[in-house]
């Protein structure tokens, strides 16, 4: 049960050969095992998960099941959940009960599905480790030394732990692909604007988007069923028909011309994901793709132009965070101004008030220009040259991360190290472009290397499509961490 | 001595919408602290804005009353300005900086000394309002009310085209009346529903422009008047003293009469404004501008031109454009009692006139009505006065059912009109209030009571006027009050004459 996908969880739960009740107490248990180890969980309540699987069951007695009815699904601790203490990673969230319900948890919700837990993040999504967040570090389930990744680190390990069958994350600029490629799962990151940004604690409102993570791409597909869909209350959502995502899954490939971004494979890409990477590209050949060599000249630009654009808009968006309303206030403060000060300075921690002292300098004035324009300019720029690759190719692949997990700490002191994490990933952000990220492999001391798929605006079926005729043909996505056999 | 004064307003006119500039909760004003603050107002995490279209609408209303077409930005942005407060709960007010909903536009004024000029505006943006800080009874600690936090304003700055704390006076005078005839404002000042800031400097004649100060809050119109008037001389003053003006931002405080420093700015804010990402671009189509034109109200200066078209003395034609609805309401009255293809003469415009701006309007008066409250609808009051025209009843008759309506109304806390047309036709056939207007009938009883008053007869061919008046009075009791008073006054000297 604990390595089924969502299709058989459905089935059996249909069958009745499982409750909700009994499979969530079985995800539970295996949080209590494994949680103290891997640190993937914020917060578990036991008792409102098995209430929601009860209310689940009683709708399966009655067949009025829709897909994910009864499956337990963690959350990242990012969405608002109504009566769920909802942190962000952070302090100044330490104290903060969700008053309401997130668009992506409704959308659970309304299928039946079960909040399983909140998942152990970068605080306020701004890592590629997951060790910034206030409520200590998350490990690695391949080697507890290494890092998840990040910043959705927690919901990475949970599901590679098998510690839930399917769990939520959000990518800003890779914070879904690269903490599934390192812990070796699947993750996708919608286009821009399918999934509302409602309930979502904003850290870059104009990069941020919700998406699932999973073992498959089958299950992220019926994963994006639940969560797609137009949503008023997010002027940015896109109000477009619903699409069954998992349509074109079984498509044969033959004939799809996937285009291969020399940029990604130049330096700083480590050996062992390269040889990963151009086996998995080697294996779609042989499934009938045509590779096709593309550009992307203005790659290197994207880091920098994205550590002036997300740290500018989530300077401004934590602004919120003043501890007059609710979450953390400091205990001692002389005046209004000082009340501020203490509370943010002791509220937030140093990547965060590192991250708002740099989106503060590039807004103000006199340098606005110099920063902020410029960086909108390559943006723009970036976004460019995806369509021109578009016109050549149908889906753009390389590697998801330049290296395969690294040791927690070994990157904390070096934030441009830290940053250059997403370097492969954060020019889909930039562009609003749907990517994903599937287990194609291991490398050095056996630790997994994540295969990176860019589509075109809404090609997200195409990109299941492309994944899932491969993991038809490999079993990377069923491996489990050694040590952790379920 | 020959200083220039040099004076532009920025103006808050708040938006009548039934709810927030982004949020759905309520702008209505008095309610409880924090009752109509939503999870947006507040700023919970990860709620976000939705532009409220009816604020955005009647932007372009405003857009299209001060330029026309060619001053609505078809593309704006909305910005975000960034500073922390209590009352400024996402610690940035949503606003629009580069691109404003409306760039330019004019509003004419008459100035007391210049006669009819025209100030130009810079532009016109949309935005939220702060909520209230409540510095009482908290015991050293201040209250929050967020209320009014996410209110839509329209802020509309003005160049700095007035020469005069009087013309600034009607200058914002003019503005009021505008945002009102356009219904984007209810213009309510004592709730802060318009509210200007005055950026004042002096200069020697044909000098370049001097260092200003803003002076905030201005909230009547006496206070902008004094506001200016007093730091006006208070730069003078320092200039001819040799000094120099510090730009800075100052407080008007109308129990001493003077303006107080606020910030200098050394020490303004650097906002740091950047487009607000949660927001797409706000696009205004062609279609939309074309619907929002076609509904707009006959502009107050082609009423006023219409109404003393119609005869109408001055004085009248003011009160009559005194607010949009009396205006609406006379039109509506003139309407009524027309018959079909009917031309009206003046003295009919100002039998319509004078009911509606002595009954009516000391009604409504008395009642405390709102500007668009009538008690009595326009149709019915225009029906009476038809029939009035037609000697079918007589003008008691219309005051009479008119009283009985308005209380009719009144009852039911003027919830709805009182009597309707079918109505009055129905009372007066009920009642016999129909005056007879077959003179033939009228000529008889005329004969009649000539041939019974002899001695009456003979007094008014002596001279005696009053006999006259009893000869009137018998003629109307024989018809029960049924004839009218001036066909029997002139059957009667006709008859007399012979």
């Amino acid at each position: 049960m604990l390595n089924a996908s969502l299709k058989e969880l459905s089935a059996s739960l249909a069958a009745k050969r499982i409750s909700s009740v009994e499979l969530t107490r079985l995800f539970l248990g295996r949080i209590g095992e494994l949680n103290g180890k891997l640190n993937a969980f914020i917060s578990v309540d036991a008792e409102k998960s098995l209430a929601q699987a009860r209310a689940a069951d009683e709708l399966i007695a009655k067949g009025g099941e829709q897909a994910l009815t009864g499956i337990p699904v963690a959350h990242k601790d990012i969405f608002v959940a109504r009566d769920w203490l909802t942190t962000c990673g952070s302090k100044i969230l330490s104290n903060f009960v969700g008053p309401y319900d997130a668009h992506l948890i409704e959308r659970f919700n309304a299928v039946g599905a079960v909040l399983l837990g909140k998942t152990n993040m970068d605080e306020f999504a701004m890592g590629s480790s997951s060790e910034s967040s206030f409520y200590g570090p998350v490990k690695n389930p391949w080697n507890p030394e290494c890092v998840p990744g990040g910043s959705s680190g927690g919901s990475a390990a949970a599901v590679a732990a098998r510690m839930a069958p399917a769990a939520t994350g959000t990518d800003t600029g890779g914070s879904i692909r690269q903490p599934a490629a390192l812990s070796g799962i699947s993750g996708l990151k919608p286009t821009y604007g399918l999934v509302s940004r409602y309930g979502m604690i904003a850290f870059a409102s104009s990069l941020d988007q919700g998406g699932p993570l999973a073992k498959s791409a089958e299950d992220l597909a019926l994963l994006l069923n639940v969560i797609a869909g137009f949503d008023p209350r997010d002027s940015t959502s896109i109000e477009r028909e619903k699409e069954d995502y998992t349509r074109d899954l079984d498509r044969p490939l033959s004939g799809l011309r996937v285009g291969v971004p020399k940029e990604h494979f130049g330096e700083g890409l480590a050996p062992d994901v390269g040889a990963a990477v151009e086996a998995a590209l080697a294996q779609l050949e042989k499934l009938g793709v045509k590779r096709v060599p593309i550009e992307l000249p203005n790659s290197s630009l994207s880091v920098p132009a994205y550590y002036v654009i997300a740290p500018a808009e989530a300077s401004s968006n934590l602004s919120r965070f003043d501890g007059a309303r609710y979450g953390y206030r400091a205990k001692n403060y002389s005046d209004l101004a000082d009340m501020y000060r203490r509370t943010r300075a002791e509220g937030f921690g140093a990547e965060v008030r590192r991250r708002i002292l740099i989106g503060t300098y590039v807004l103000s004035h006199g340098y606005y220009d110099a920063y902020y324009l410029k960086a909108q300019k390559i943006r723009r720029l970036i976004a460019g040259d995806f369509t021109e690759a578009f016109k050549r190719c149908d889906v753009v692949i390389g590697p998801t991360s330049p290296t395969v997990a690294f040791k927690i700490g070994a990157k904390t002191a070096d934030p441009v190290q830290m940053y250059l994490n997403d370097i492969y990933t954060i020019p889909a952000n930039l562009a609003g472009l749907p990517a994903a990220s599937i287990p194609c492999g291991f490398g050095a001391g056996g630790l997994p290397v994540g295969l990176h798929l860019v589509g075109n605006y809404f090609a997200e079926a195409k990109l299941l499509n492309v994944a899932h005729r491969y993991q038809r043909e490999t079993d990377w996505h069923r491996r489990e961490p050694a040590g952790l056999k379920t | 001595m020959n200083w220039e004064i040099v004076i532009g307003l920025e103006t808050h006119a708040q938006l009548s919408t039934a709810s927030k500039m982004f949020s759905g909760a309520s702008t209505a004003f008095g309610a409880a602290p924090n009752t109509q603050a939503s999870a947006v107002d507040i700023a919970l995490p990860g709620v976000l804005p939705v532009a409220n279209r009816g604020a955005v609408e009647r932007a372009i209303r405003f857009g299209l009353a001060v330029g026309g077409e060619k001053v609505i930005n078809r593309h704006s942005i909305f910005a975000r300005k960034n500073y922390f407060y209590p009352d400024l709960p996402k610690g940035y007010q949503i606003s629009q900086y580069e691109l404003p909903i409306v760039k330019g536009g004019e509003i004419p004024i008459v100035s007391p000394t210049r006669g009819e000029i025209k100030i130009r505006l810079t532009r016109a943006h949309l935005e939220e309002d702060a909520g209230k800080s409540l510095h009482e009874a908290f015991h050293n600690m201040s209250g929050i009310d967020l209320n009014r936090a996410g209110v839509p304003l329209l802020e509309i700055v003005s160049e700095p085209d007035m020469r005069s704390a009087e013309e600034a006076v009607a200058y914002a005078k003019t503005l009021h009346s505008l945002v009102r005839w356009i219904g984007i404002c209810d213009g309510n000042m004592q709730e802060g529903s318009f509210r200007c800031d005055a950026n004042v400097s002096v200069r020697r004649l044909g000098a370049q422009l001097g260092t200003r100060a803003e002076i905030k809050n201005l909230n009547s119109f006496r206070f902008l008047e004094r506001a200016i008037e007093f730091e006006v001389k208070r730069q003078i003053e320092i200039l001819e003293g040799g000094g120099k003006i510090v730009q800075e931002t100052r407080l008007y405080d109308p129990d001493k009469d003077e303006t107080r420093s606020m910030r200098t700015k050394e020490e303004a804010h650097d906002y740091r404004y950047f487009p607000d990402p949660d927001l797409l671009p706000l696009e205004v189509s062609e279609e939309w501008i074309d619907e929002i034109k076609a509904d707009l109200p006959e502009w107050p200066r082609d009423r006023i031109e219409r109404f003393k078209g119609y005869g109408l003395s001055d004085y009248d034609v003011a009160l009559l454009n005194a607010d949009f609805d009396i205006g609406n309401y006379f039109d509506g009255v003139v309407r009524e009692s027309m018959r079909s293809g009917e031309q009206l003469q003046a003295a009919d415009f100002k039998l319509c006139a004078n009911w509606v701006l002595n009954d009516v309007a000391a009604r409504r008066n008395a009642d405390g009505l709102q500007s668009w409250q009538f008690g009595v609808s326009d149709e019915t009051l225009g029906y009476m006065l038809r029939l009035l025209r037609d000697g079918a009843i007589s003008a008691k008759t219309v005051k009479d059912l008119f009283a009985e309506f308005w209380e009719e109304s009144k009852a039911k806390g003027f919830s709805m009109h009182g009597g309707h047309p079918e109505r009055v036709d129905r009372l007066i056939e009920e009642r016999g209030l129909r005056q007879i207007s077959d003179l033939s009938a009228i000529e008889k009883i005329v004969d009649e009571v000539i041939a019974k008053n002899a001695k009456q007869v003979e007094d008014y061919l002596a001279g005696k006027d009053k006999a006259f008046n009893s000869l009137v009075g018998q003629v109307m009791k024989a018809t029960q009050g049924k004839a009218n008073p001036a066909q029997v006054n002139e059957i009667l000297k006709r008859k007399l004459a012979r």
